[in-house]
């Protein structure tokens, strides 16, 4: 059977398991179509928060990302995991005390104000389907690019796999789909990982291949030999490369951290379980199952990027024969040549391949390429070329006759799709993967379309427009909104606005300046009231988007920056998408100010808080 | 629960969370971020402490607070009548 049979069965079996799934856990209520009865076990419900967290970013770029930035890459992996701890002690047990469906349903009832309601659910549509854009393209490329149809083929299965489960089954449906899409997608992250550690290092764990020694008998353990071959072609040493700068990182980190917890599918998955005590331990299952993948991307990464930089330079540096010809590549590097995300030239007319770091020469290049294209800058691009080409002559790579870096391309997201083939592993092993891929972006996808659901069906519809109306009709008023979220997203997905970065940053900083200080504030103190809520909310996503926004361009339309996306402009070397924590500042100290001055929210609204700080209550003149 | 009961439990409940927090906080943005450098001193392994507790210790410490936290919450809510089952 050729690859892409293959890769056609075993895509189709998984998607027939989660189609048959959804129409055996199918929702009949709309307390099964938000939160699936409330009866869904707590590990189950972590293996799915899990499959619903780890979206296409996580499987298929991350690796890529530590790769190419080793040690400060390190803010993606405590980033996207640390938030669960505060989403287990600050969050989640108390949200699932209040008993409620939505995220804006409490903040809602908590600040007792429509108003902060509408904000909130504005801030949720926004964050959740900026989001969702992402997982359509991730969706589209992995269809088009493995089963050999057009983009737009490919996203519009996804978007019928999609449709037919998340509408039919709500969170009854997308929580057993998830579970099984988990299983389908560690496997298809593990068993790649586990041989080339294999190979490597001789140990079948990649958690314990990565601080192991290398099993070419070299005495070097992997990490010493990977600084060794990185440093020696001029790339920064990857167990000490930082990102940014160091308040960087530590902004950058905090701002994954909070926007994590504070995403609302990530929240609304506790909301499904039992009682309280299960939505405590849930977020420790569920970061059990996102550590599975978590420590192995470390070892994928480092991996994939020793054995990417050998199979070019596969000898000393400087020696003629020690780099790979240009005839003789493998076959994954062909492969990859064609989807246009790898690429090399020949410069120095040698017939092989030089990757190294030439010092921005290549940059250079491109940059005067650009500006001969639209005529403008011209001068200041061939000095600068000129410049850089005067450095690059002094460098002992030209002395080797070497003229630039001649890997011109590589994409990080081709490193975990392409991991399996370069270790040379069989084909079976790569339909999985593929069908991981997709795993991913369909789970964390069904996941956001029920969180924007339910926003508009629940929040906006029941909640402020029609106050009776029937179960019946809120049921099918969900699926409709679902299915338009689907269509919208799909719509998006085709003339993506080419933000895939921008994505994530406006995202996360949403989600972390709004919704979790409001979330928290709303639990550990009483005396946040109303205006300073919404204040601080708008506030705190005010200054983000401004800040995302002045680096970035206006709705990230090139050219409306008013300051340029580099180090220098940033406010104390802090890039745009590391903003969120400071927007969660400015938020936190907002609200608590403008409470301070205006009046204390009213009795009752204390005693809520009051109740939801404790599971049970112990006596009845208290009880709920 | 009268209010000074559920008082004492909410003040045992943020010192828990607080000690929590603040281990979260040294073994991510401590020893993987700011600390780094002088940690990589020691090694683990082939990596150097600071590079490990980045990329692979951190998260392990993260899985072990909330389930310390789980317990003894369960354990308080016992103790104070407040236990769902």
């Amino acid at each position: 059977m050729d690859l892409s049979t293959l890769t056609f069965t075993v895509v189709g079996a998984t998607f027939a398991l989660y189609i048959g799934i959804a129409i055996w856990a199918r929702a009949s209520s709309t307390g099964e179509f938000y939160v699936a009865g409330k009866h869904v076990h707590p590990v189950a419900n972590g293996m799915a928060t899990a499959a619903d967290w780890m979206s296409a970013a996580s499987f298929i770029s991350m690796a890529g990302l530590i790769a190419f930035n080793g040690y400060g890459a390190s803010v993606f992996l405590m980033g996207w995991t640390g938030g669960y701890v505060l989403l287990a002690m600050l969050l989640a047990p108390y949200l699932r005390k209040f008993g409620k469906f939505t995220v804006p349903e409490f903040i809602g009832e908590r600040y007792y104000s429509q108003t902060a309601r509408l904000v909130a659910v504005i801030c949720l549509i926004l964050a959740s389907v900026t989001y969702v854009i992402g997982q359509m393209k991730g969706i589209g490329v992995a269809f088009s690019r493995f089963l050999e149809t057009s983009y737009e083929t490919g996203l519009y299965s996804g978007m019928g796999i999609v449709a037919i489960y998340a509408v039919l089954g709500g969170m009854k449906g997308i929580t057993y789909t998830q579970i099984a899409q988990y299983c389908v997608l560690i496997c298809a992250y593990t068993i790649p990982a586990v041989f080339i550690s294999l190979n490597l290092t001789g140990s079948p764990a990649p958690q314990l291949g990565l601080i192991g020694t290398m099993a070419d008998g070299s005495g070097l353990t992997m990490m010493e030999k990977l600084d060794q071959v990185v440093t020696d072609l001029g790339f920064a040493q990857y167990s000490e490369q930082v990102m940014g700068s160091k308040l960087n990182m530590f902004v950058y980190t905090l701002s994954l951290m909070i926007g994590t917890a504070g995403l609302p599918h990530v929240i609304i998955r506790f909301f499904t379980v039992p009682k309280v005590k299960h939505a405590r331990s849930s977020a420790g299952w569920a970061l059990v199952f996102i550590a599975l993948l978590y420590t192995t991307a470390p070892a994928v990464g480092s991996m994939a990027r020793l054995n990417l930089t050998e199979t070019i330079q596969t000898g000393p540096v400087g020696e003629e024969t020690a780099n790979i010809k240009i005839a003789e590549v493998p076959r994954w590097m062909t492969n990859w040549q064609k989807t246009g995300l790898l690429d090399w030239e020949d410069k120095n007319g040698d017939g092989r391949i030089q990757y190294y770091n030439d010092g921005g020469l290549t940059t250079a290049e491109q940059a005067l390429d650009a500006a001969m294209e639209s005529g403008q800058d011209i001068e200041a691009a061939k000095a600068k070329l000129a410049a850089v080409q005067a450095a690059h002559a002094k460098t002992e790579f030209a002395s080797h006759g070497w003229a630039g870096n001649e890997l011109t391309k590589v994409d990080n997201d081709i490193m975990v799709l392409a991991n399996p083939e370069i270790a040379g592993l069989p084909d079976w092993v790569i339909a999985i993967v593929v069908a991981g891929g997709l795993a991913a972006a369909l789970s964390t996808a069904a996941g956001l379309l029920l969180a924007i659901a339910s926003a508009v069906s629940h929040d906006i519809l029941k909640g402020m427009l029609v106050r009776n109306i029937s179960e019946k009709g809120e049921l099918f008023v969900s699926r409709l909104s679902m299915a338009g979220a689907i269509i919208l997203a799909g719509y998006l997905g085709l003339h993506p606005p080419d933000f895939a970065a921008g994505t994530v940053a406006i995202a996360f900083g949403l989600a972390a300046s709004s919704l979790f200080p409001a979330l928290m504030m709303g639990i550990f103190n009483k005396r946040i009231n109303r205006t300073g809520a919404i204040l601080g909310m708008i506030s705190g996503i005010g200054i983000t988007l401004l800040y995302v926004f002045q680096h970035k361009g206006i709705f990230f339309i090139p050219g409306t920056a008013f300051l340029g996306d580099l180090p220098p402009n940033w406010f104390f070397g802090i890039s745009p998408n590391a903003f969120g924590a400071v927007g969660a500042a400015v938020n936190f100290t907002v609200a608590i100010w403008v409470s301070k001055k205006t009046a204390a929210p009213p009795a009752h609204i204390q005693q809520l808080v009051e109740d939801i700080r404790v599971p049970k209550a112990a006596s009845a003149s208290s009880g709920q | 629960m009268d209010s000074e009961k559920a008082a004492q439990y909410w003040k045992l409940n943020i010192r828990l969370v607080t000690v929590l927090l603040v281990i979260w906080f040294t073994v991510s943005y401590g020893f993987g971020i700011l600390l780094a450098e002088p940690l990589n001193a020691i090694r683990v392994g082939g990596v150097g402490l600071g590079f490990w507790f980045a990329q692979q210790g951190s998260i392990y410490v993260f899985i072990v607070l909330i389930f310390i936290y789980t317990v003894c919450m369960n354990l308080l809510d016992r103790k104070f009548g407040v236990n769902e089952d």
